[in-house]
Parts: structure tokens; sequence; C-alpha cells
């Protein structure tokens, strides 16, 4: 080999490697929910920042948690996670904190900004960026609407076979305890008796518990005419080709769910995070996350509204949100060792 | 060449299978074994010797009620699958002239070129109340009100034995054959009717391929999450469904280990039960 072929494939070596540390350089890394994957929401941040956002999925934040622990420090940037968790995330280190004077909180819905939930020690780590309900979704057509507006109607002996239940025991186990009289932040584990009888009356009505496609086809299909645990998140992405898929919150309430986001402690581009974070949560990022195209929800921002046409406002039930969210309590928050008795006692229930 | 040559050459021909089970099964094996015998504090995996996952298994009815479903199951679709493969096998090896036998197989495993989920959101609403079944059930007045069968057992079985049939239809296929006409030939000359013939004669030949496509059926239904979770409307929960559970929000790696070990254990018994008869060279 001569000298200056050694030389030129030396500098296409180097040439390659540095190409490869730039690219790098301008890709960010998030473990995020379904709705963050829509192009609609992710394109005008990659455009305005000239970088590559790369999304993974997950469900579940067992799983989160375990993709980050056998994952690099460094690999991920951004973490989208259930709202009730963040304390578990706080708890494992993995997030950084944030600068509060550089989101728009006050902004927000009151209700969803949880600080609490959201901060320690002074220090926010996480920001609520959607939220929503579950509650009752239904056919408006083949239902009694004055029976979706109890919960001691919903699951009676004249729905048998025609409800299915949302395949995710905290917000059902919230729903079973809001039927007893039992507020979501109260359940104990003495609380597990009445909510397992709700839940195994509930399960004993049933034809499925599914999780999200499978509840929207069985909605939509007409297999179920019911599904408890549903909400806007399930039947908004339907109203528009079958407007009799509505959903209401009954006088007993119902459970309100938030989704947080936050940036991972071990990020190598904590700032470039950090803008995403704040793209997110901003009046246009959040009405592009309200109306994603795998779910509808509620924008934490309530400055949304102004991006928010009169139809995905009315899909959204914007003007109704004060009262929903007065009706509403957040769903239940165990701690590991409840968790697990509120996980088995779902299990035994599915398994009757 | 020496012996010892010939031993070297062996072991370098071996190698790359060696190491290939060693990367790929061996250690993740002896990786969830050990992880089944660990726990959970909090977040903080403790290893150790703890057989705390396994009397959990017996001390949980809805962990010990999967097992005994995902049996269930499994042996339903295992046998319902072989006696419609085993027919259909028979008809594309015997009844079909020769050049039309490579059509008619490419037609029976047609279905496995669409995708494993979208088939089965497919049988979905195939089942569904207002669907194919029932519109037919009705329109032909054999029954007033539309039948519940997606979301059941029923329609999980279903979604199985249609992709069961179409592997088990291949393993009898290259079994039958493989069997030579002067079998059946010489059985008629004894005097054996059809059925002897088949009875004493074909059947017996052909188990191999029969038990080779079931021990299959029963390992790939046993483990299988996507069908049950998705036709079986969750009415009840089989082995992977727990497990996935255990994955999804707590990440309990442990149990589900121990879960996984124990799906394991019943593919064992399965083989052990069916070795006598299984010739996986025939696949």
């Amino acid at each position: 080999m001569t000298s200056k072929t050694a030389f030129c494939l030396l500098g296409s070596t180097a040439l390659a490697t540095l190409g490869s540390a730039a690219a790098a350089q301008d890709e960010l890394n998030a473990l995020v929910w379904c709705d963050h994957t829509d192009p609609a929401l992710i394109e005008p941040f990659e455009e305005a920042h000239d970088v590559t956002v790369n999304l993974r999925e997950y469900e579940g934040t067992g799983a989160a948690l375990a993709t980050l622990e056998q994952s690099r420090p460094g690999d991920w940037d951004v973490l989208v996670i259930d709202g009730i968790d963040v304390f578990r995330a706080i708890d494992a280190g993995i997030l950084a904190p944030l600068p509060a004077d550089e989101l728009p909180t006050d902004d927000f819905f009151p209700e969803v900004v949880m600080e609490d939930n959201n901060s320690r020690d002074g220090e926010i780590y996480a920001v609520t960026e959607k939220f929503g309900y579950n509650t009752i979704s239904y056919n408006s057509e083949a239902v009694d609407e004055a029976d979706m507006q109890s919960l001691s109607t919903v699951w009676s002996e004249k729905y048998d076979g025609r409800i299915s239940i949302y395949d995710y025991y905290l917000p059902v186990m919230g729903i079973a305890a809001l039927a007893e009289g039992i507020d979501t932040a109260a359940i104990d584990a003495d609380a597990l008796g009445p909510i397992g009888d709700t839940l195994s009356a509930m399960r004993g009505r049933a034809a499925s518990v599914a999780g999200v496609v499978a509840a929207q086809t069985a909605l939509a299909t007409g297999e179920v005419d019911i599904v408890v645990g549903g909400g806007e998140w399930l039947t908004a992405v339907l109203a528009e080709e079958q407007p009799a898929l509505t959903w209401t919150i009954p006088e007993e309430g119902a459970v309100r769910w938030t989704q947080s986001i936050g940036v991972l402690a071990d990020s190598e581009k904590p700032d470039l995070a950090l803008e995403f974070v704040k793209y997110i949560v901003s009046p246009e990022g959040q009405a592009r996350l309200a109306t994603s195209s795998c779910f509808w929800g509620m924008p934490a921002n309530a400055g949304a509204g102004e991006f928010l046409d009169d139809d995905q406002k009315a899909r959204l039930r914007w003007d109704d949100q004060e009262d929903y969210l007065a009706a509403t309590q957040l769903y239940p928050a165990p701690d590991t060792d409840l968790d697990i008795e509120m996980q088995d006692l779902w299990l035994n229930t599915l398994q009757q | 060449m020496t012996a010892r040559a010939d031993t070297i050459r062996g072991w370098g021909f071996a190698a790359p299978a060696l190491v290939w089970t060693a990367a790929f099964f061996v250690v993740p094996f002896v990786v969830m074994a050990a992880m089944s015998l660990a726990t959970l504090d909090g977040r903080t995996l403790i290893w150790g010797l703890h057989p705390d996952n396994y009397l959990e298994l017996a001390s949980k009815a809805y962990l010990a009620r999967a097992i005994v479903v995902s049996l269930e199951i499994t042996l339903t679709v295992t046998v319902v699958s072989v006696m419609l493969a085993y027919p259909l096998a028979w008809i594309i090896a015997f009844r079909i002239p020769p050049r039309w036998q490579r059509l008619a197989l490419l037609l029976a495993i047609l279905p496995f070129w669409t995708s494993y989920v979208v088939r089965s959101y497919a049988w979905l609403l195939v089942l569904a109340r207002d669907g194919v079944v029932n519109q037919a059930l009705l329109g032909i007045g054999l029954i007033d009100e539309p039948l519940t069968l997606a979301n059941t057992r029923f329609a999980t079985v279903t979604g199985f034995v249609h992709f069961f049939v179409m592997l088990l239809t291949l393993t009898i296929y290259a079994n039958l054959v493989q069997l030579s006409p002067n079998y059946r030939k010489a059985a008629a000359d004894l005097g054996a009717n059809a059925f002897q013939t088949f009875r004493h004669v074909v059947l017996p030949l052909t188990l191999p391929g029969i038990m080779t496509g079931a021990f299959l059926t029963f390992v790939l239904c046993i483990g299988d999450y996507i069908t049950p979770q998705i036709l079986g409307g969750n009415t009840e929960l089989t082995v992977p469904q727990v497990i996935m559970v255990q994955l999804g929000r707590r990440a309990d790696f442990p149990l589900a280990s121990a879960l996984a070990v124990v799906l394991m254990g019943l593919v064992t018994l399965a083989y052990l039960v069916m070795s006598r008869w299984l010739r996986l060279d025939r696949l």
C-alpha cells in the first residue's frame, strides 16, 4: 500500500467518523407513548432544530424502566411517563431537574400542574403534558343514556355481555372504588375487599377485557356497547365516522389520567432534550399532541386552545373541562406493596 | 488421516452450531433460570437461590389457573389441528394429481403470507356479533340471536387452529409422500380393506410426521401471546399473558422468568411424552 493510498484511507475513515459523530449530535432519543409518534407532532420540532427525533414506544412504566436499565447511560434523552409513576422515576434517579422558570405551567389547567407529583425537594423533574379521563364510553344508539349517568346502572343485568372493560387495572379499580364511594387516594389494602366485589360484578357482565385497539374495535363494530374505563382517548378518533360513540362522566365521578414528560439525567444532550420538552408543552406542541393520530386527550396547557379549531375543541369537550376536572380524581398511585396486591386482585378477577 | 485429526475436524464442523446454541439458547436459559431464583426489592434485583417466585406459583390461584388454561387450550388446538390437517394432507398427497399437488400445497399455506396479527384481528371481525359467521347462521335460520363467539376460548382456538393446520398439513404431507404405495398394495393383497389399511399400515407409518407436527404445534401454541390476547378478550389468561402483565408495569423479571421456566418444563414434558415417535429430521 502506498503512503498516498494509506493517507486517503485514513482521511476517509476520519471523515466518516466525524460524519457519524456529527450525525449523532443531531439526534434525540425519546422513550414515549404512541401519541408522540405522530409526524405532525414531531416534524415541526425536527425542522426547527435540524435534528432527527428517534422515538421508541413502550407500554407500562415497568417496561420503560427496564429499557433504561438495560441501555447505556446517554442512550436516551427524553422520557414520557404515566403521571402517577413520576415518583418511581425520581426514586430511580433517572430524571434530571427542569428549570421551572422555562416551563409555562402558569398557563396550565391548575388541577393538572401536579407540582407535588412532579417535583421533590423543591426541584421539578417532570411536567404534565396531557390528561384525560378513564370513565364510561358507550354507543348512544344502543344504550339508554340515562343509565350511563350512574355507575350503579352501567354494569347492570340490562347490559349483560354488552360491556368491555379497559385492560389496565389501576383506572378500572379506581372506577370500582368510586362506585363504592371510596376516593382513589384513599385506596388501601382494606379497601380492596369492596373494590374486588365490584370488580367481580363488573367482570361478570363483561364480554371482554380489552386493550386500546381491541376496545375501540369492539365498540366500533358493535361487539359491545359500553367500555368501562374508556373516555375521549377511546372515542374521539372514532367520532367523525361514528358520532354515536361518545362518553360521559357519571355522577359518582371518574378517574383522571395524566402523562408527564421529563429529561433523562444521563442525557448527553440535555439542552436539546429540554428544548423538546418546552416544544411539547408549548401551545402549538400541545395542540398537536392533543389531536395525535394515535389517541386524543386534553392538553395540559390551556393556551393550546388558540391552536385548536372549534370541531377539535368540541370533540375534546373543551368547554366542559372545568366541570370534568372537578368531578374526577387522579387514578390510584399505589406504593409497591399495594400495587402488587391490586394487580393480584385484578388477575384473580380476570381468571374467575 | 488419524482418528485424532478426524475428531478435530468433526469438532470444527460442529463448532458453529455449538457456538450458536450456546450463545442463543444455553446462555439465555441459564440467565433466565438464575433470574427466576432472584427477587425484587423495590427496583433492586437481589440475586440468590430464592424459591419465592416458585412458591408464588403455588400460592396464587391465578398463576396456577394460567398454567391449566394454557395446557387446555394447547391440547385442544393440537388435537383439532391434527384431525383437520391429516385428511387435508391425505387428499393432497393421494387424491390430487401430482402436477397439481404443488399448487394445492401453495393454496393450503397461503394464509401464512399474511401478518399473524392482522389475521388475528380479521378473525375477531369474522366472529363478531355482526360478523360473517353470525350473519350466516342468522340468515339460514339456525339461530335467532347472534352467538358470542369473539373474545372467547372458542375464538382463541379457532385462530390457533387456522394457523397450525397449515403447519401440520406440511409435516404430515411430507411424511405421506415418502410412504411407498407398495405398502398399501401389499395390505390390499392380504385382504385388508381401506380402513384396515389405514389403521394398521398407513397411520403407524405416518405417526412420526403427525407427532412432529403436533409437537411443533404444542411448542408454538403454549408460548403464544398474540392470539389469546387479541381473540380471547382476556376472559381467561394464559401463561404468556401473565408473563406480560408481570413485565408491563412492575418489570418483575424474576417472577416472569419463573413462569417462563415453567413453560419450558411443560414443553420438555411434552417432548418426553412424544419423543418415542418424534422424527424432527422429517421437517
